[in-house]
């Protein structure tokens, strides 16, 4: 039910801008747009999600999606020669998502074992790894022009990247419900020192979080880099803060044990429309940015005062 | 903070400090019912009682924490009602805290004028120079060796105290009230501390001295205090006491709570446990539990009871020592590896290390047994709440269901979730540490029925307590720690509770 108020508000800004610009807005065209437009973010913020959950954060995803872009391109490159075809981009592809996986996994651990707060962590891998990316190509970007597949594909009518973003939406609730991963997550969120005497092995389940949340990000570069159809090294730059937003709108806690998969794709979907709806209306980014803001706020805020009426009512 | 009745200033000048009928509640408990307390200036008031007994909650009514629900304080013969800590304060109530808290980053004078800084010369600014000198010339009149620019954090717990004690002096305090100044003090420590104290008392300045180690007490204080229940049950000069004397008022209780009986049948040897010491303060500490025994531990706060159980779970880390269960040598190195042995641990903290408050009661009860119940790999919302309903409806749970978040729950029932826990990992050695805590007394009856019923069943169990009558009427053995040894091992048949507190709080030389 917490997912009520973010799914209203996103209803509300559907039904306003289907009404104001039934032509342009209320069309699949633009919904599927905009659905693609969200899968990289969205596809994040579900590994962000997950973090949120178990009381941490994770500032790096952006660069760390730009270093896995990189080493992916680079790969293909490396692999295939100036216009990578075929296998050398499915290795390159499998090269960037591990990437990821490794990026995420440092994250976990340097978290859990040199006991440092997530933040700070990943405050410090933000800058070593865009430092990383930049450094690759001397601040170039790579460029592999036939890497178009998970921007242009089109399976069953939908884009794959959607399609992408769905399997993922799907395996994580799945996870985050049914499995003891899941589970232990919210239980370390919620109370790290009783799930410690529960028995959980809350450093081992960090880092398979961290872990996972690097191979979402992963997955996200190589769809950005396949749009762009180019790896650049700036890629995913004050990406971490428009994830963080999305999740938080979503419902989700910073204080941990608190958040759903559902809540965060509306959450990432709500900021979407927004953006969507605000070019069409001629609002300027600069504005749309304010508005975004203040909206982040009132959800919480709005949370917030719910729950306290809640607590004094039972 | 109003000053209530100023017609009283000539009568009782000797007094610095007259507190009459004070009494406090805390939802179902009475705390302090009715109690007086009478410091004359220049003595050292000792202030003793169980675990429990009001001493803290009496202390801190003086020192404006909390207010009152009836009962009046006079300082000097002055009245006073306080809101706050710094009414008592101004006034010359000062406290230092078990656990100092002093700004651990900053100098040692930086501490001592905290909040009282001389200003500088430009607006906002602060006389660092004059912070120094005024430091150095109040350690200098009471003659103690401290450098006013060390910073806090490099130094010992006892010279901690001392800047404690500088502050309150800095404040002009006239009444300084010390909870368990010795608790964390090595021999010399605490024979500079006593030097110390009794150089205030030269000076004018009253104390009120709260130890749980009566030999100290009989040493240093002029007057004593028992509390006991909530309530004073002795007052008199120390000369006139010895410490069993004290000891009997402390615990001179009647069994009035009702212990439902059990019928006892102790089988062989279940539980070993020999020589264990833990990096927190255990040193070689042997005993057994049999099956179907309740073996009790008592002792005071900080005695090692919880760091037992903490090296025995895997929470601290074992220096030596060995733990046997149904004739296996136990190899645990976490909580995980205790509870795949069948050892549970209900911690004494149910909001810090037991439970996760926001989230679901089901949750809580099989987060540790998800792999036991079959959901190694998936788990089944709907046969997990059926069998949390079922291990509820056994003990009998007052919830909203399984799937209600635990915070929505009474303390009673938060506990009776933490103990369906442990009932359905079916453990063999199960380790309670005061399990009745802060929960009301039907709630309580039915924790001891639980630990019954456990025990019939044929488990060992450890149970901690700081209520000795509970121990008295639950356990078959009781076990005895002071300063992290086991000092004691009676049968609770042929014991007492003046044997038992004197053993945990009388150091034998």
């Amino acid at each position: 039910m917490r997912e009520l108020l973010p799914f209203g508000s996103l209803t509300l800004i559907i039904c306003i801008l289907s009404v104001l610009k039934p032509d342009t807005f209320l069309t699949m065209e633009n919904f599927m747009n905009v659905l693609r437009r969200s899968s990289v973010n969205g596809i994040i913020a579900v590994g962000m999600t997950a973090v949120i959950i178990s009381a941490g954060i994770d500032l790096s995803v952006g660069s760390m999606m730009a270093l896995a872009g990189m080493v992916g391109a680079y790969t293909m490159i490396a692999v295939g020669g100036p216009d990578p075809q075929g296998a050398a981009l499915v290795i390159g592809t499998v090269v960037g998502v591990i990437t990821g996986i490794v990026c995420g996994l440092l994250n976990g651990v340097l978290i859990t074992k040199l006991k440092l707060q997530p933040f700070i962590v990943t405050l410090g891998t933000m800058s070593a790894f865009r430092g990383i990316s930049y450094v690759m190509n001397e601040g170039q970007s790579y460029n592999v022009p036939s890497y178009k597949y998970l921007n242009e594909g089109i399976v069953l009518g939908i884009p794959v990247s959607v399609l992408i973003f769905a399997v993922i939406v799907a395996v994580a609730s799945f996870v985050l419900k049914y499995t003891r991963l899941g589970r232990y997550t919210y239980a370390v969120g919620s109370n790290r020192e009783a799930a410690f005497h529960a028995g959980v092995n809350v450093d081992l389940n960090l880092i398979r979080i961290y872990g996972l949340t690097g191979l979402v990000v992963g997955i996200a570069a190589m769809i950005t880099t396949s749009r762009a159809v180019s790896a650049q090294p700036t890629a995913g730059i004050g990406l971490e803060l428009d994830i963080i937003a999305a999740v938080v709108i979503g419902g989700a806690s910073l204080a941990g044990g608190r958040g759903t998969i559902t809540g965060t794709i509306i959450g990432t979907l709500l900021i979407s429309f927004l953006r969507n709806g605000c070019t069409m209306l001629d609002i300027s980014t600069n504005v749309q940015l304010i508005v975004i803001g203040a909206i982040i706020i009132a959800a919480v805020a709005v949370d917030q005062l719910a729950r306290s009426k809640a607590e004094a009512g039972g | 903070m109003t000053v209530v009745n100023q017609e009283d200033t000539s009568r009782g000048s000797d007094a610095a400090l007259r507190m009459r009928g004070v009494s406090k509640r805390f939802g179902p408990v009475q705390a302090l019912l009715d109690v007086g307390l009478t410091v004359r200036g220049g003595t050292v008031h000792a202030l003793v009682g169980e675990n429990g007994a009001g001493k803290s909650t009496l202390v801190k009514i003086l020192a404006g924490v909390y207010r009152p629900d009836s009962g009046t304080i006079e300082i000097h013969g002055q009245r006073y009602a306080f809101d706050k800590p710094e009414q008592a304060l101004a006034v010359g109530v000062s406290m230092i805290y078990q656990d100092l808290d002093l700004a651990e980053d900053l100098t040692v004078a930086e501490n001592v004028l905290l909040g009282n800084e001389p200003r500088g010369y430009l607006p906002f600014t602060i006389d660092r120079k004059a912070i120094v000198a005024k430091t150095a010339e109040l350690a200098k009149s009471f003659n103690f060796d401290i450098a006013p620019t060390a910073v806090v954090s490099e130094l010992s717990v006892g010279d901690c105290q001392i800047v404690e004690i500088i502050k309150a002096l800095a404040r002009k305090a006239s009444i300084i009230v010390m909870d368990e100044p010795t608790s964390s003090l090595s021999e010399t420590e605490v024979e500079r501390l006593f030097e110390i104290v009794r150089r205030l008392r030269q000076r004018g300045i009253s104390i009120v001295y709260i130890s749980h180690r009566l030999e100290e007490i009989v040493g240093l204080a002029d007057e004593i205090t028992v509390l006991r229940d909530g309530k004073v049950v002795h007052c008199e000069s120390v000369t006139k006491l010895d410490i069993s004397q004290i000891v009997r008022y402390m615990v001179g209780r009647e069994l009035k709570e009702f212990f439902p009986a059990r019928d006892v049948n102790i089988g062989d040897v279940r539980v070993r446990v020999d020589n264990l010491s833990s990096d927190r303060g255990i040193s070689d500490v042997s005993f057994d539990v049999c099956a179907g025994e309740i073996v009790g531990m008592a002792g005071l706060v900080g005695a090692g009871r919880t760091e037992i159980a903490r090296a025995i779970f895997g929470v601290d880390k074992k220096t030596s020592g060995s733990i046997v269960l149904d004739d296996e040598e136990l190899s645990i190195n976490s909580p995980a590896d205790a509870i795949s042995y069948g050892v549970a641990f209900l911690t004494e903290d149910r909001k810090r290390t037991g439970l996760c408050l926001e989230l679901p009661c089901s949750w809580n009860v099989t987060l540790p047994n998800l792999v036991a119940i079959g959901m190694k790999n998936v788990i089944r919302p709907a046969k997990e709440n059926k069998i949390v309903e079922d291990v509820g409806s056994r003990i009998s749970i007052k919830w909203l269901g399984p799937e209600a978040p635990v915070e929505s729950l009474s303390g009673g029932n938060q506990q009776k979730l933490l103990i369906a826990r442990w009932l359905l990992a079916e453990s063999k050695l199960l380790i309670f540490d005061e399990p009745t805590r802060g929960i009301d007394v039907g709630a309580k009856k039915e924790v001891y029925t639980l630990l019954n019923q456990l025990a019939e069943e044929g488990k060992a169990i450890l149970f901690i307590s700081s209520e000795l009558p509970e121990l008295l009427g639950i356990a078959d053995r009781i076990l005895v720690m002071r300063r992290g040894r086991l000092v004691g091992n009676l049968t609770t048949k042929e014991t007492t509770q003046e044997e038992i507190m004197h053993l945990a709080a009388v150091e034998e030389n």
